[in-house]
C-alpha cells in the first residue's frame, strides 16, 4: 500500500487547526503541515475563552488555514485520503464549525470522515514527535481545558482509559486564575512561568490538593490551591507588606508541578507501566516538564514530552489520530454525526 | 447552470438543488427539508447529498452555491456557511451568500410591499421590509416585535411573512402570507442575477446582528506590581 495523506481538523476550542499527515505503508507518519489561526487574542480582555467569539473566528479563519495546511504541505485536497476532525470534547459552537466544514470537505471530495476525540489527539501528537507508542503508556493531559490522567493500552485505536481526572478547574484555568490576581496577562501560563524562575518555590507552602491518605489517588484539584494563593496575597496586603510576586508565581508553579508528577509518577508505578507522555498546554511549563523529568528518571520510567508546539491545540494532533485509525483498520464516521461537547475520553472515534 | 442551496438561519435544515436559466425562474430539482432547529450540524451534508443523488447529479456537476447567511441565531447560522464555505473551496466554485429574508420574500413573492420577519428567539425578531418590485428597501435588524410594530406605518407594508411574523402576529397586525422558511428556489432567486453574471461573490460574512454575550471582568482583586 502506498503513502496515505491524513487531513486533521481541530475546532474544539479557541485555535482553528488544519495539520496533514503522511502515513507511510509501515504505519509511520511523517508531519507535513501543521496550520493553526488562533483567536486567544480577542479572549483576553474577557480572562478566559468567549465561546460565541470562538466560533465566529473559527468560521473566519477555516478556509484560509486550510489553504496555508495545503500550500505547506505542497498537496492539492484531491490528494487527501481521509479527514479526521475533533467531534468532541469541547466548545458546542466551535466544535460544530469544523464538523460542519469537515462533513462539507469529505462529501464533496468523496473521501472517508473520522470524527474523534480531542484528547486522544493530544497522546496522538506525541506520535508525530516520538514515534508510536508502547503497547501501555500513561498519558498526563493538561491545560487549559483538561487535567487528565490516561491510560492508554494497545495503541491509540484501541482502548484509552481515563485512570484520573480534576475535580474542580483544569491546571491552565488555575494558571490563569492566578495570573489575574498578579497582574499578570492571559493567558496565565508563560507569564507566571517567566516570572517564577526568578523566585523561589519553596518560599510560600501552598497546599497540594488530594493528596490526603483518604483522597482519590489520581484525581487533581486546583481550585482549593488557587484560593489559597488569593488568600495569601490578601493577607500580606492587608498587613501593608510588599507582595513577593515572584515567589508566588514559583510557589504556586511548584504546587500543581508537585501534584500533577508526583500522581503521574504513583499511578505509572501503580499499574506497572514504563513510559509517561505530557502533553496539552501546560506541558510545555518549564517546571512542569523539569519536575517530570527528574521524577522519571528517578522511577526508571521513559519520559515523552512533544515539543510545545504540538502540546496545545492543533489539526496535527487530529491528523496523527485520523492516521492511527486509519492504519488500524477502522471503519468511517457517518455523514450525520453529532458533536459531542463532554465526549468521554474512552469514546476515541464517534460512528 | 446547476446551483446547490442551503440554508440554516432557521429551525428549517434546508439544501436543494436548483436548474437557473436566464429568463426563466430558478426550477428545483430536489431538496430536503427538516425542521429540526438543533439538528443542523447533523442533516446538512445527508441534505445535500441526497438532494443531488435525487437530482441525479454529483458535486463536480455544481456550477455554483447559494447560501443564506442569516439573519439568525448563532449556532445554526453556522453550519451553512461552514458548509458552503467548504464544499466551495473543495470544489473550486463560487459561493453566493444571501440574506435569508431575501430568500423568503422572493418565495412569498406577493406583489406588494412586505414584511419578512423571521424568529431570533429571545422574544425578538429578526426583519426586513420589501417594496412591490420585492427589493430590500429597510433592515435587516434585530427588534422586539412591539417596537417592530410601531414602524409599520412608516415602512408602508400591509403583509408580513416568516416565522416571526407568525409568532408575533397579533402584535405586528398585518395579513399574513405563507412562507415560513426559506425554500431553495428563493435562495437561488435572490442570488439569480450574480450567479449568472458569475459576478464575483461577496465575502461569506454571517449576518449574526448581535453581538456576542460576553462581558469583562470588573472589580478584579489585583495587586499592585512592586
Ligand atoms: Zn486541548
Amino acid at each position: 500500500m502506498s503513502d496515505r495523506l491524513i487531513l486533521g481538523i481541530e475546532s474544539s476550542c479557541d485555535e482553528t487547526g488544519f495539520g496533514i499527515v503522511r502515513l507511510g505503508p509501515d504505519g509511520s507518519l511523517e508531519l507535513l503541515a501543521d496550520e493553526v489561526a488562533s483567536s486567544v487574542e480577542e479572549h483576553a480582555r474577557f480572562g478566559g475563552v468567549v465561546p460565541e467569539v470562538a466560533s465566529r473566528a473559527h468560521l473566519e479563519a477555516l478556509v484560509p488555514t486550510m489553504r496555508r495546511a495545503l500550500d505547506t504541505a505542497k498537496v492539492e485536497l484531491s490528494d487527501i485520503h481521509s479527514i479526521a476532525v475533533t467531534a468532541g470534547p469541547g466548545l458546542a459552537g466551535a466544535l460544530l464549525v469544523g464538523v460542519s466544514a469537515a462533513k462539507a470537505y469529505a462529501a464533496a471530495l468523496g473521501k472517508p470522515l473520522y470524527g474523534v476525540n480531542h484528547l486522544a489527539g493530544h497522546v496522538a501528537a506525541d506520535t508525530l514527535q516520538h514515534g508510536p507508542l508502547p503497547q501501555r503508556c500513561l498519558a498526563l493531559l493538561v491545560s487549559g481545558g483538561h487535567s487528565q490522567l490516561l491510560l492508554v493500552e494497545g495503541g491509540l485505536a484501541n482502548s484509552i482509559t481515563e485512570i484520573g481526572s480534576t475535580v474542580d478547574d483544569a491546571a491552565g484555568e488555575a494558571y490563569d486564575k492566578v495570573a489575574r490576581l498578579l497582574d499578570l496577562p492571559y493567558p496565565g501560563g508563560p507569564p507566571i512561568d517567566k516570572l517564577a524562575k526568578t523566585g523561589n518555590g519553596c518560599a510560600i507552602a501552598f497546599p497540594r490538593g488530594l493528596t490526603g491518605p483518604r483522597d482519590a489517588k489520581y484525581d487533581f484539584s486546583f481550585s482549593g490551591l488557587k484560593t489559597s494563593v488569593a488568600r495569601w496575597v490578601e493577607r500580606a496586603e492587608r498587613a501593608g507588606e510588599e507582595i513577593p510576586l515572584a515567589d508566588v508565581a514559583a510557589s504556586f508553579q511548584e504546587a500543581v508541578a508537585d501534584v500533577l508528577t508526583a500522581k503521574a509518577i504513583r499511578a505509572a508505578k501503580d499499574l506497572d507501566v514504563g513510559t509517561l507522555v505530557i502533553s496539552g498546554g501546560v506541558a510545555a511549563n518549564s517546571r512542569l516538564s523539569g519536575l517530570a523529568a527528574e521524577r522519571c528518571a528517578e522511577a526508571g520510567i521513559e519520559l515523552r514530552v512533544p515539543r510545545p508546539r504540538l502540546c496545545t491545540d492543533n489539526g496535527a494532533m487530529i491528523a496523527a489520530l485520523g492516521a492511527h485509525l486509519v492504519a488500524a483498520g477502522a471503519k468511517p464516521s457517518s455523514m450525520d454525526i453529532s458533536t459531542n461537547p463532554g465526549l468521554p475520553v474512552g469514546t476515541v472515534q464517534i460512528f | 447552470m446547476l446551483v446547490l442551496a442551503v440554508d440554516t438561519a432557521t429551525p428549517a435544515v434546508t439544501a436543494g438543488v436548483v436548474e437557473l436559466a436566464p429568463d426563466s425562474p430558478p426550477r428545483l430539482l430536489a431538496k430536503r427539508v427538516t425542521l429540526n432547529a438543533k439538528a443542523h450540524g447533523e442533516l446538512l451534508t445527508p441534505h445535500i447529498t441526497d438532494s443531488l443523488a435525487e437530482a441525479g447529479r454529483t458535486f463536480a456537476d455544481l456550477d455554483a452555491i447559494v447560501v443564506g447567511a442569516g439573519p439568525g441565531p448563532f449556532t445554526g447560522l453556522r453550519v451553512g456557511l461552514a458548509t458552503a464555505a467548504a464544499l466551495g473551496q473543495a470544489l473550486n466554485r463560487p459561493v453566493y451568500p444571501v440574506a435569508t429574508t431575501d430568500a423568503i420574500a422572493k418565495d412569498a413573492a406577493s406583489g406588494h410591499p412586505l414584511l419578512v420577519a423571521t424568529d431570533a428567539r429571545r422574544r425578538e425578531v429578526y426583519w426586513a421590509a420589501y417594496d412591490a418590485a420585492g427589493r430590500r428597501t429597510d433592515g435587516p435588524h434585530v427588534e422586539r416585535p412591539q417596537d417592530l410594530a410601531g414602524k409599520l406605518p412608516a415602512l408602508g407594508v400591509h403583509q408580513a411573512t416568516g416565522e416571526g411574523a407568525e409568532i408575533y402576529a397579533e402584535v405586528l397586525g398585518l395579513e399574513l402570507l405563507e412562507a415560513k422558511h426559506p425554500s431553495p428556489e428563493g435562495l437561488v432567486a435572490a442570488a439569480a442575477a450574480e450567479v449568472l453574471a458569475k459576478a464575483r461573490p461577496a465575502a461569506l460574512t454571517p449576518l449574526y446582528l448581535r453581538r456576542p454575550d460576553a462581558v469583562e471582568p470588573t472589580g478584579r482583586k489585583r495587586v499592585t506590581r512592586a
